[in-house]
């Protein structure tokens, strides 16, 4: 009872958040003077790759937790938290390059930034390859994990390599002004609220996810026990 | 601790006589790295010139993409005659069964390239018997069999094994791809070893966290 109160508050906060998220992004947050009206997507952008990291690390706590103490739980956290990880990071390089493009004039640069945000993609997607091509059950649940760890650990390593790399070569355009220190009150505000309400919605829907996908795993462990005697 | 290594050196054994035998191995990952050498000129054609900057990037392709190649087999061959139950039957191990396969994908990869090496050197005019290269292909070749070892003992059990292995493999060895494309440019064009060391340093690095971990972490990939 109380499980369902939790999601309920979660869904109501978040989706009353992001209504509020949109009507200060294009009603109460100034222009940026030199971005002009094109910045605004930063209050999106931002917190979509808040909620991919998020994601990714709770990826690495899943998978730790499901070869650690071997429960079904962890591995559909683990699951859960990367099917949505992915989904914000490529609505994070989508935002990130419909903006690019009006901006720097090119819809995409091999910037540190970018670069690791495609890599770390690249790793998920994998990810999710391998979960739905490994044998179901308790294998795919330890590859996965196994995968979940090494994702997390290389990533770091990968933003540090492409960013000496970087440094080889002359730097083609300039990072974007906004994301100087002196970001104005007003649009600082905006983006921790944004931030907020993208967290409360990566909570719903990981609350979401993991109880679906603990309904599939029950679903499929009774039509293993129905199925087998006709077998 | 004599025990472990008699393990790895058995393992190691049995794959090199099973090479010598079948010459599986090394044959089509070579075979592979010269199709690459020979297409990627077709594809980018460098002048003279320009030679020596895309040389690096050509010659780590082909021995990335090869040793995609290289590494399904080194668990193809086991998983298809039911040997890989067998290895895991007998009371070894895990990390010794992974130093074991790790170390066999590494010598096949290093005879593959040092036969590459003086192919590249004739096809693309240049001289690449530098202590410099050879130590960042050394390295970087050691990255690529201690992390592949791992994903292609996972990749084998799974449906569509040729496709998951490059996905799991190639995002995750960017650092070592870059360090070495790098590196390997530095030391054509002549560079010292300061210009080279800051990238040996980041291949060593993964080679020793890819190495612990996946020595770790094998036992969780084949339990059963």
């Amino acid at each position: 009872m109380s499980k369902s109160i939790i999601k309920a508050v979660l869904f109501v906060l978040s989706a009353g958040m992001m209504l509020l998220v949109l009507y200060l992004i294009f009603f109460w947050v100034p222009t940026e003077r030199n971005l002009g009206i094109s910045q605004r997507i930063f209050y999106y952008h931002v917190p979509m790759a808040w909620v991919g990291f998020l994601a990714f690390f709770f990826v690495l706590i899943g998978s730790v937790g499901y070869l650690w103490k071997r429960s079904e739980i962890w591995d559909q956290l683990a699951h859960s938290a990367a099917e949505i990880g992915v989904l914000f990071t490529t609505l994070m390089l989508t935002t990130g390059v419909l903006w690019a493009k009006p901006v720097w004039g090119v819809w995409w640069t091999w910037d540190p930034r970018l670069t690791t945000s495609l890599i770390l993609w690249l790793i998920y997607v994998a990810y999710l390859m391998l979960r739905a091509y490994a044998p179901a059950g308790e294998q795919r649940a330890r590859f996965a994990s196994v995968l979940g760890i090494v994702g997390f650990i290389d990533v770091p390593i990968v933003y540090l390599s492409i960013v000496w790399w970087r440094t080889v070569h002359p730097q083609v355009l300039v990072g974007p002004v906004a994301q100087s220190t002196d970001l104005d009150p007003a649009m600082r505000s905006l983006l921790m609220i944004s931030t907020l309400a993208f967290t409360l919605l990566f909570g719903y829907l990981l609350w979401e996810r993991v109880s679906i996908r603990s309904y599939e795993d029950k679903l499929d462990s009774l039509k293993g026990t129905f199925e087998s005697p006709l077998r | 601790m004599t025990g472990f290594w008699s393990t790895v050196s058995a393992i190691l054994w049995k794959d090199i006589i099973a090479e010598l035998r079948g010459k599986d191995i090394v044959t089509s990952v070579l075979g592979f790295a010269i199709l690459s050498l020979v297409i990627f000129n077709f594809a980018l054609r460098p002048s003279p010139r320009l030679t020596p900057e895309v040389a690096p990037g050509i010659l780590w392709v082909a021995f990335t993409l090869a040793g995609v190649l290289g590494l399904t087999r080194a668990f193809v061959l086991e998983k298809d005659q039911g040997n890989l139950q067998g290895l895991l039957l007998t009371p070894t191990g895990r990390d010794a069964l992974y130093v074991g396969k790790m170390l066999a994908s590494l010598v096949f990869m290093l005879v593959a390239e040092v036969i590459l090496l003086p192919i590249f050197a004739i096809l693309f005019n240049i001289s690449p018997f530098q202590p410099g290269l050879l130590l960042v292909i050394f390295l970087a070749t050691v990255g690529f069999s201690a992390i592949g070892t791992l994903f292609s003992a996972m990749a084998v059990n799974t449906r569509s094994r040729e496709i998951m292995l490059p996905m799991l493999f190639l995002p995750v060895v960017v650092p070592v791809i870059i360090g070495a494309v790098v590196a390997s440019e530095a030391s054509l064009r002549g560079g010292g070893w300061t210009e080279m060391a800051q990238w040996m340093q980041l291949i060593l690095v993964f080679d020793i966290l890819a190495i612990l971990f996946s020595a770790f972490s094998f036992n969780y990939v084949l339990e059963d």
